[in-house]
């Protein structure tokens, strides 16, 4: 108990010093790239995952393959990924490229699952009625999926904000810059803060998913037993 | 009017789903494919809007090749409920209902104007228009189905088992009310079934599918319960269809007597000498009041004294079939049923033996019922 305060009281020391708040390593500054590097990451992830997850969903075709590969990509441990291509070229793309390969397994998979999911005689429905293919696509197949999609880019979103720490390891910034030189200096209390910092920040992408949810998912859909 | 010619699907496989069907469905009446499970039934209804391409044969509507359309364009135009209903969870009732209407670019309120128009028809409270289907039973989202399926007023409507996955209760509810809107609406309707009851009461015509994909008979159900072309159609028709039949028999054609029908105020005398030991008592408006054994009679008085036995139930002399005079008959205390009109007086009394007359006026049945033992 006593030792939790005084990580608390140590964290609310660090964040209050008026120095955290200006400049290069600042707070602000440090936050917004964690943000820039997470953002750009899951937009080309969910790009990727949606894309392929509601074609191979929809069509029943490569669905093996598409899974299975996926679930390869997760076993690359990410940090590797971007020592390996690091050396090979130094700049922020590497970490990029590391991080959408995190990313596109969750989303992928749970796209193609939702699809997949989608109750066959609603799917029947939809053809029957005179919809076209990507009618049945746009109009039962995403919206009917959508919980499942949601929850696969939570999962990934909540990944990602957490390794974009590793952009810091071959030198670029982040919130990972203060865990990296924490460990570097034996400065435990900079450590403490920039772990905090990422844990807060996973907090908010879980209660934006969570507002999104609410938001786009129909009530139809969240009524029944169907929930992530 | 659909017309199926040389129609046949063959899978990749060599499996035969349709095996060379032709058959017309008329215009505004219900056409109802019927047959064991494989016989291709659904295949069949699935190649009138292009859901399932014959291997070769071709399905007219109106004389036009079902080709000449693209697929979605065709099935805009015909309506289409399925087992499940197939509604979608993630739209309100009104817009599952306003799908074809969205489909072919109403505005908005017009295609709610509608929905809530076809509500009505169907029998669905005002008020659950805003819901979704987990909110509704079984038989309600069948009817959201029925009426999605009418919202852009198609001239065809297929119906692939619509009724199937409701119990009992509720489907005779379905298909009563199915047939009530259909008197209104004279669509003309494809219904797949495996239920030959279900067929029989709501067919105007009734196909016959055979494992194999092969069309063995098209009658009316009337005709297909008297002649079965062959022993798969009779015992799949089941060893009761010479029971079944009878409702098809109206019961006018049985002579009615007035015979031991006594008024209420007669004199207990003129009852002791009634012929089947039972008298029928009606009061001064000749509505039937019960049966009076002749030998229970009291010593004196008049018959409305003498303790009753209740009638059971009448039947409806211009409405009623020869089978439900029949169960009344057999229900009834003295063995003869009861005749009455419209307003609920009495028409006369039959016997069981006036209605075996009725029934073998109505003709013979040429296959006698045990052929029908063999084909089962």
């Amino acid at each position: 108990m006593n030792d939790l305060w005084n990580q608390i009281d140590l964290f609310w020391t660090w964040l209050t010093a008026s120095s955290q708040w200006e400049g290069d390593d600042g707070i602000p500054h440090r936050t917004l790239e964690h943000l820039y590097y997470t953002g750009v990451a899951l937009f080309a992830a969910a790009v990727i995952g949606l894309a392929l997850g509601l074609l191979v969903g929809h069509t029943g075709r490569g669905g093996f393959l598409a899974v299975s590969v996926a679930n390869v990509a997760r076993a690359i441990p990410t940090f590797g990924l971007v020592l390996f291509i690091v050396v090979i070229d130094y700049s922020i793309t590497p970490v990029l490229v590391a991080l959408v390969a995190l990313a596109v397994p969750p989303i992928l998979v749970n796209t193609f699952e939702g699809v997949r999911g989608v109750d066959a005689d609603a799917k029947d429905a939809a053809r029957g009625m005179g919809m076209s293919g990507w009618g049945v696509l746009w109009r039962a197949e995403l919206p009917m999926a959508l919980p499942l999609i949601l929850l696969g880019l939570r999962t990934s979103a909540i990944q990602v904000v957490a390794t974009a720490t590793i952009a810091a390891y071959p030198g670029f910034g982040g919130l990972g810059r203060y865990i990296i030189d924490g460990l570097a200096r034996n400065d435990y209390q900079l450590v403490v803060g920039g772990t905090v910092l990422v844990v807060l920040l996973a907090l908010i992408v879980q209660l934006i998913f969570a507002g999104l949810r609410r938001l786009v998912v129909s009530p139809g859909l969240l009524g029944t037993a169907r929930s992530s | 009017m659909i017309t199926f010619e040389g129609v046949t699907k063959r899978y990749p496989g060599g499996t035969v789903a349709l095996d060379d069907v032709s058959l017309d469905c008329p215009t505004g009446r219900i056409t109802v494919f019927v047959g064991t499970s494989g016989g291709g039934k659904t295949t069949a209804l699935r190649t009138i809007n292009r859901m399932v391409e014959p291997t070769s044969g071709r399905v007219l509507i109106d004389g036009q090749d079902v080709r000449e359309h693209k697929p979605a364009e065709l099935r805009r135009g015909i309506g289409y409920v399925i087992q499940h209903a197939g509604l979608f969870p993630h739209r309100t009732i009104e817009d599952n209902i306003a799908t074809v209407p969205y489909l072919l670019r109403w505005n908005k309120k017009k295609a709610r104007a509608r929905a809530h128009e076809l509500m009505e028809r169907v029998g669905l409270e005002r008020s659950m228009a805003r819901r979704y289907p987990f909110q509704l039973s079984g038989g309600q989202q069948q009817r959201v189905g029925v009426a999605r399926a009418l919202a852009a007023d198609p001239p065809i409507m297929l119906m692939d088992e619509p009724f199937s996955a409701v119990d009992p209760v509720v489907r005779a509810e379905l298909q009563d009310e199915f047939l009530r809107l259909q008197d209104e609406l004279h669509k003309t309707i494809v219904f797949v079934t495996h239920d030959v009851d279900e067929a029989i009461k709501l067919g105007d015509r009734i196909a016959v599918f055979q494992t194999g994909g092969k069309l063995v008979q098209v009658d009316s159900p009337e005709t297909l319960l008297a002649r079965p072309a062959d022993d798969f159609v009779a015992g799949f028709i089941g060893h009761d269809r010479g029971i079944r039949r009878l409702s098809f028999i109206p019961a006018s054609s049985a002579p009615l007597s007035e015979r031991d029908v006594l008024p209420a105020d007669a004199p207990v005398e003129r009852a002791r000498d009634a012929a089947g030991g039972w008298v029928l008592v009606v009061d001064a408006d000749r509505r039937p009041l019960g049966w009076a054994a002749a030998a229970g009679l009291p010593a004196s008085g008049v018959v409305g004294d003498a303790s009753l036995a209740p009638i059971g139930h009448t039947f409806d002399v211009a409405g009623d079939s020869v089978r439900a005079a029949l169960d009344a008959a057999i229900l009834s205390p003295s063995g003869r049923a009861v005749g009455v009109d419209a307003e609920g007086r009495l028409a006369g009394v039959a016997d069981q033996q006036d209605l075996s007359t009725a029934i073998a006026r109505a003709g013979a049945d040429p296959r006698p019922a045990e052929a029908a033992e063999d084909g089962g």
